[in-house]
């Protein structure tokens, strides 16, 4: 599903975000990226949805390599995969439903098709009562869970996430990383970057541990 | 394509909706669209209606044909009605030396001094009118050279020669007018293109979330393109109103100078196609302001 070689990220100005990265997530493993702030976490997933370009070496994501993906294409490629932010990147003015349809609004599916998908996303993540309902008068894990079905709702065969149990409590970032768990064994590639040491431990899946840039550690890949 | 076609109805109607949820904001931009084409346009319907005024004077022309000197009552009224058979001609009206001259006293104020002179020094003058479908300048004029080469025709004239120079003068001044309509269509443009650049500032958060889910640029522009449509065309409407409205205003004292010239003119309205022309103008220059701008500030959003 990702493939990286020798991948390095150099910012305007000299710093080295990225130094020589290169490893391989097969298509069903649940992958979770750890190291310090700063350590090349948000870097990496930036690369691997395209919102920055490798300076450096070869991203092959979903059969795809990047640095050959002309612009107009961009989209079409996101689509392929599914992006969960720390801060959820949802929008306000806009009603649980319309957030969640919106990757399939902009697909440019058919209203019934978009309305079916979207009540089995909220569905999936426990929110099907809630979907008239404005984000903002949601908790913090039903926002996120929000962000979650969005990302969902296309059926991507990869799911990202930057930090998704950053701001929520105990309990409720259980619940979170038990839905991505629940989406890799439906089949979903999943790799999550998160510093949470108590889901890494609770998990047992593989880890990718950044540091300065540099790979630190791989505990390799694993049958899931 | 049936899809299609409804994605872009929503889109339209969002972006109406859009309008209508910030009406003060956007009731500024249309006021600012709908004065800036209501100037061009008013200009091009005053001109419109001062070449009717000239078009009447020029069919009111009359040719008046001065005979020789002593030419007897008799032969100057057979060269009336031989010229009243000839084509293109309407009227042939004879006034004799006496009466001219005796119009010429009561006109001139020169009455008494006139009383001096022992003999008539005015020739007979035959005053001939047009027929309508002769009436142009031009055909007037090659009237008037067929009937000076007549025999016992002395001069023919027909002076219209201010005519056309209210015609030459028209002609400048609608070139000026295009002119303006050029510059102040460029104005449109760019108050268009800035009110989007500031709508697409504003909702720069769902831009760049839109961007990271996979929206096209197409997709993103496409409320942009139709908020500049609408924005256009409310001008353009506007635009109609105002100078539809101001030649209402008008059109009472009008009547009134033209009835103390003797004349039945009437101001006329911006006919439906000026309107059409107008709102499908303003449409497109609020669609091309709106793709300027979007084409610019679209490019430089991207999730970071």
């Amino acid at each position: 599903m990702i493939r990286l070689n020798n991948v390095s990220k150099r910012y305007p100005g000299g710093f080295d975000a990225l130094r020589n990265i290169t490893f391989e997530v097969g298509d069903e493993e649940m992958v979770f990226i750890t190291g310090h702030s700063g350590a090349g976490k948000s870097t990496l997933l930036k690369i691997l949805t395209l919102i920055e370009h490798a300076s450096r070496g070869q991203v092959v994501v979903n059969n795809r390599n990047l640095a050959r993906l002309p612009r107009r294409r961009i989209p079409y490629f996101r689509r392929e995969i599914g992006v969960v932010f720390q801060d959820n990147k949802l929008l306000h003015d806009r009603t649980v439903f319309d957030n969640v349809a919106l990757p399939l609004v902009v697909a440019g599916m058919s209203p019934q098709e978009t309305g079916r998908r979207t009540r089995a996303a909220l569905d999936k993540v426990g929110l099907l009562g809630k979907e008239k309902m404005y984000p903002i008068t949601l908790s913090g894990g039903e926002q996120q869970r929000v962000g979650i079905a969005r990302a969902v709702v296309n059926k991507p065969a990869l799911l990202l996430a930057d930090e998704p149990t950053g701001n929520l409590d105990a309990e409720m970032a259980d619940q979170i990383i038990d839905l991505f768990h629940d989406f890799n064994r439906h089949g979903v590639c999943v790799l999550i970057a998160t510093h949470d040491l108590r889901q890494i431990q609770r998990m047992r899946k593989r880890v990718i541990g950044l540091k300065d840039g540099e790979l630190a550690v791989d505990s390799g890949s694993q049958a899931a | 394509m049936k899809n299609h076609l409804l994605r872009h109805l929503q889109v339209l109607f969002y972006s109406l909706g859009e309008l209508a949820r910030a009406p003060l904001t956007a009731f500024m931009t249309i006021a600012v669209i709908g004065i800036t084409l209501a100037l061009p346009a008013a200009l091009y319907a005053l001109l419109g209606n001062l070449q009717r005024v000239g078009g009447g004077w020029d069919e009111g022309a009359q040719i008046s044909l001065f005979l020789k000197l002593n030419t007897p009552e008799t032969t100057a009224r057979a060269l009336a009605g031989q010229i009243r058979a000839m084509p293109g001609v309407a009227s042939v009206r004879y006034i004799s030396p006496t009466s001219a001259l005796k119009e010429f006293k009561r006109l001139s104020g020169f009455g008494d001094t006139l009383n001096l002179l022992d003999s008539n020094p005015l020739p007979a003058v035959l005053l001939v009118r047009p027929a309508k479908h002769a009436a142009g300048a031009s055909a007037a004029q090659r009237l008037a050279q067929t009937l000076g080469k007549l025999p016992g025709v002395a001069l023919a004239q027909f002076d219209l020669e201010w005519v056309r120079r209210l015609d030459a003068i028209l002609r400048l001044a609608q070139r000026g007018v295009l002119i303006l309509a050029l510059l102040l269509g460029i104005a449109v443009l760019l108050v268009v293109g800035n009110t989007i650049r500031l709508a697409i500032l504003s909702r720069r958060s769902e831009i760049e979330v839109i961007k990271l889910i996979g929206g096209t640029d197409a997709f993103i522009r496409r409320p942009f393109l139709y908020a500049g449509l609408f924005q256009g065309l409310f001008g353009g409407l506007l635009a109609w109103i105002l100078v539809a409205g101001s030649l209402a205003l008008l059109a009472g004292p009008v009547r009134n100078l033209a009835g103390l010239y003797g004349s039945r003119f009437e101001l006329a309205s911006l006919g439906l196609q000026a309107g059409t022309i107008l709102l499908l103008g303003g449409a497109t220059l609020g669609w091309l302001g709106s793709r300027l701008a979007v084409g610019r500030h679209l490019r430089a959003i991207e999730p970071g």
